[in-house]
């Protein structure tokens, strides 16, 4: 009896030690399933090889991510050790001690943060806003962008009639008014046989969709959260005559400049309608643009890329992410091993080369950068000119207080564009006032 | 010695259980058996419900646990119930809800009253018929966002086929007040076929003496309808609408997946709704307050409606 206590006792053991090793060796990142990540795994490749450590991944499709994430976050849940997550959500990870503060790991690292682009430091990885507290590593650059179809707006019949049609030559808009003009003119056009539409553009409004679209012409016609930052002070700048312009803008947009049936409209619907031919230009982020480049279809020679035109000033909305390492993770080590490792400049100048939108200046400001894929140089213009939404802990209460009041406008044809911004203040006041900000 | 399951049930319960249960009255033995279901019961259900109650009296959010909670009183609750947009949310509920039920029970019945009589084919269209019933809502959902697709799906097509508007020209889960009407014909097509199984239910189970006594007395096929066959059937039919009518209240899935709410909040459901207040926005305490408000009218509206459905089947 005995012995067999002592074997039991042993074997158990052995297990446990087995398990809790396992554990230690490995490494679970959670982010979006898009194309980028798919590249991100072939790049830890590298990682794994220098480490030992195991990476595993668990990529959510997004519009159910932040649902997703948020949750596992909130329950302080061990799924994920890394989180490459929205840059809107960097205040909640803070203040709810979500993310693992960087800056003494940084420090006896030598991890700089002027090593990477100042608008992506400042909108991925600090809290509070511009303060240096860092809470992730700017891991993706991205930013709301266009294309199109270069065959078509080459084509000797379609210039003819379009400078007929409009008294000036078919190129890339330079304004978001010259956009919508392209757009109104392909809407319901014949192109060797077959009708085809304007643009896609962002109209979903289960998660972030038309507020990632349609800030595309806020933020272009000067569109302001606050008059003074900090002090939410949002009367005059949320409901400005320019922000009533520029949504009054996006509307007519979508009422006469794309396909029909695209009123709960993504990224995926975006890719959708432009792979399937039906229209000349479509919105989406940067970081769908080297897969669409080389797309067997509609890449190569019949695709160009420009950035999101201005109108009162240049300007895109931001994407992308840093990555963060979940302070409820039994890994920290491992994952700021990992974060140590991506931070290289070979590692940043690899992950650019597959795919990845590096943010890291010795990639963006190489010679070389802007000649190295069809859209590289209209990444970094963006990049330049980028504003995002608020990124305050309570951020997905205001998100789905702009989805409700815009989708209702723009696509549901309620109210006036006035009275969207304006209930939209109304909104965020109750959401800043339960947030004892106000 | 007998061999009953019983009796080996008896014979391998240890003795010492054995002394102690021989001195239990039935009562008790009762008591032991439905001790466990109590207890899952009051854990599982009683208890979140108390929890719930309490929450709603506070602006406690889930997802900030360092934040001090507070006790606001029946702000929750005013803010519900003078909040526009939940007044809305209501309406399209109770729109969903009426004519869901409407258009099942008419067409539900009227299926059963055809399949009730012999012909060939019978059991093969009754298959058919309850097919959608057996399919998952998310399926439903996702199929039907494909039917409606307005250039490339078969009901628009259907109808431009009939009517001679252009497919493309409309969009049935878009903007134009068709999306409305859009999930009312889904949740019919799914759900009909149930209530066609509960009538089918009560015709059979009418006796045909009684269709043959009133032949006798010359009553019409009309009279033998409404005096015998509707009568027979309506307490099957409650149940149907009863049924129907909780399931429909707290549909959530299907609505989800085609149309999201949308657009605008034109297909925003109290269910869908209470959702994103509280895992969307985390708005905890609030949610439960509007949790509670849902719960007080299903539970009011049942409890009326089974005592008229039992008047109903003691007639």
């Amino acid at each position: 009896m005995k012995v067999r206590l002592l074997t039991a006792t042993a074997v158990g053991a052995l297990l446990s030690a087995g398990v809790a090793s396992a554990q230690s060796n490995e490494l679970t990142l959670c982010w979006a399933a898009w194309d980028p990540a798919n590249a991100l795994v072939e790049l830890s490749k590298d990682f794994e090889a220098q480490s030992g450590i195991k990476m595993k991944f668990e990529f959510v499709p997004w519009p159910n991510f932040a649902d997703r994430m948020l949750n596992e976050l909130n329950s302080g849940g061990q799924l994920c050790d890394l989180l490459i997550g929205d840059s809107q959500w960097i205040g909640g990870g803070a203040e709810n001690g979500h993310y693992i503060k960087l800056n003494d790991f940084f420090a006896a690292e030598s991890i700089s943060m002027d090593d990477f682009a100042p608008a992506t430091v400042y909108a991925y990885s600090t809290w509070p806003k511009g303060e240096p507290n860092y809470y992730a590593l700017p891991a993706m650059g991205d930013a709301n962008g266009w294309f199109y179809r270069k065959d078509w707006f080459e084509r000797d019949d379609i210039r003819a009639a379009f400078l007929e049609a409009t008294g000036r030559e078919l190129g890339e808009p330079q304004t978001q008014k010259e956009l919508l003009e392209i757009a109104q003119f392909f809407q319901g056009r014949e192109i060797d046989g077959q009708t085809v539409y304007g643009a896609s553009i962002f109209t979903e409004r289960g998660s972030e969709g038309i507020t990632m679209g349609a800030t595309g012409a806020l933020y272009a016609w000067g569109f302001k959260y606050e008059n003074t930052p900090g002090q939410y002070d949002m009367e005059g700048a949320v409901n400005s005559p320019e922000a009533v312009e520029a949504l009054e803008f996006y509307k007519e947009l979508y009422k006469t400049g794309t396909p029909p049936g695209y009123d709960n409209a993504y990224m995926e619907q975006s890719l959708d309608a432009f792979k399937s031919g039906q229209v000349a230009m479509a919105m989406n982020w940067f970081a769908f643009f080297p897969g669409l480049a080389a797309d067997p279809t509609v890449g190569g020679d019949k695709i160009d890329f420009f950035v999101n035109p201005a109108q009162n000033q240049p300007a895109s909305t931001l994407g992308g992410q840093g990555i963060s390492v979940v302070s409820y993770s039994d890994n920290v080590e491992g994952a700021l091993q990992y974060v140590k490792w991506f931070a290289q400049p070979d590692v940043q100048q690899k992950w650019w080369s597959m795919g990845g939108y590096s943010c890291h200046v010795s990639v963006l400001n190489d010679p070389g950068f802007k000649d190295s894929a069809p859209f590289a140089a209209d990444f970094l213009a963006a990049m330049d000119n980028v504003y995002d939404f608020w990124q305050e802990p309570a951020y997905a209460s205001l998100l789905l207080a702009m989805q409700d009041r815009l989708h209702n406008y723009v696509v549901a044809d309620q109210g006036t564009a006035q009275e969207a911004l304006d209930g939209l203040i109304a909104d965020w006041t109750e959401v800043f006032e339960d947030e004892g900000k106000l | 010695m007998t061999d009953t399951p019983i009796d080996r049930m008896a014979r391998a319960t240890p003795r010492i259980v054995a002394r102690r249960v021989r001195g239990l009255s039935d009562r008790a033995i009762a008591w032991l058996f439905v001790a466990p279901t109590i207890f899952l019961l009051l854990a599982i259900n009683i208890f979140p419900l108390i929890w719930t109650v309490r929450l709603s009296f506070t602006n406690y959010a889930a997802n900030r646990p360092g934040r001090e909670v507070e006790w606001v009183g029946l702000r929750n609750y005013e803010r519900i119930l003078t909040s526009e947009g939940i007044w809305a949310n209501m309406q399209t509920t109770a729109h969903f809800l009426i004519w869901t039920i409407t258009l099942q029970v008419l067409i539900g019945f009227t299926l059963a009253w055809l399949i009730n009589r012999k012909f060939k084919g019978n059991d093969l269209l009754t298959t058919l018929i309850v097919l959608p019933m057996m399919l998952s809502p998310a399926v439903v959902g996702n199929f039907w966002t494909f039917l409606y697709q307005p250039q490339i799906g078969l009901f628009n097509y259907m109808i431009e086929l009939v009517t001679g508007t252009p497919a493309s020209s409309f969009s049935m889960l878009g903007p134009g007040g068709l999306a409305k009407w859009s999930i009312i014909i889904v949740d019919t097509w799914m759900w009909t076929p149930f209530v066609m199984l509960i009538c089918l239910a009560g015709l059979r189970s009418i006796p045909d003496y009684i269709y043959e006594a009133a032949e006798v007395d010359r009553a019409s096929k009309w009279r033998q309808f409404w005096t015998i066959t509707v009568p027979m059937v309506l307490p099957f039919l409650m149940l149907a609408v009863l049924f129907r009518g909780i399931e429909n209240f707290k549909m959530f899935d299907m609505v989800v997946l085609l149309t999201g709410g949308g657009p605008g909040n034109e297909t925003l459901l109290a269910s869908i709704d209470l959702k994103r207040e509280a895992f969307e926005k985390w708005r905890t305490g609030y949610s439960s307050a509007y949790a509670i408000i849902l719960f007080v009218t299903v539970f009011g509206l049942a409890s009326v409606y089974v005592k008229a459905l039992n008047k109903v089947k003691q007639r």
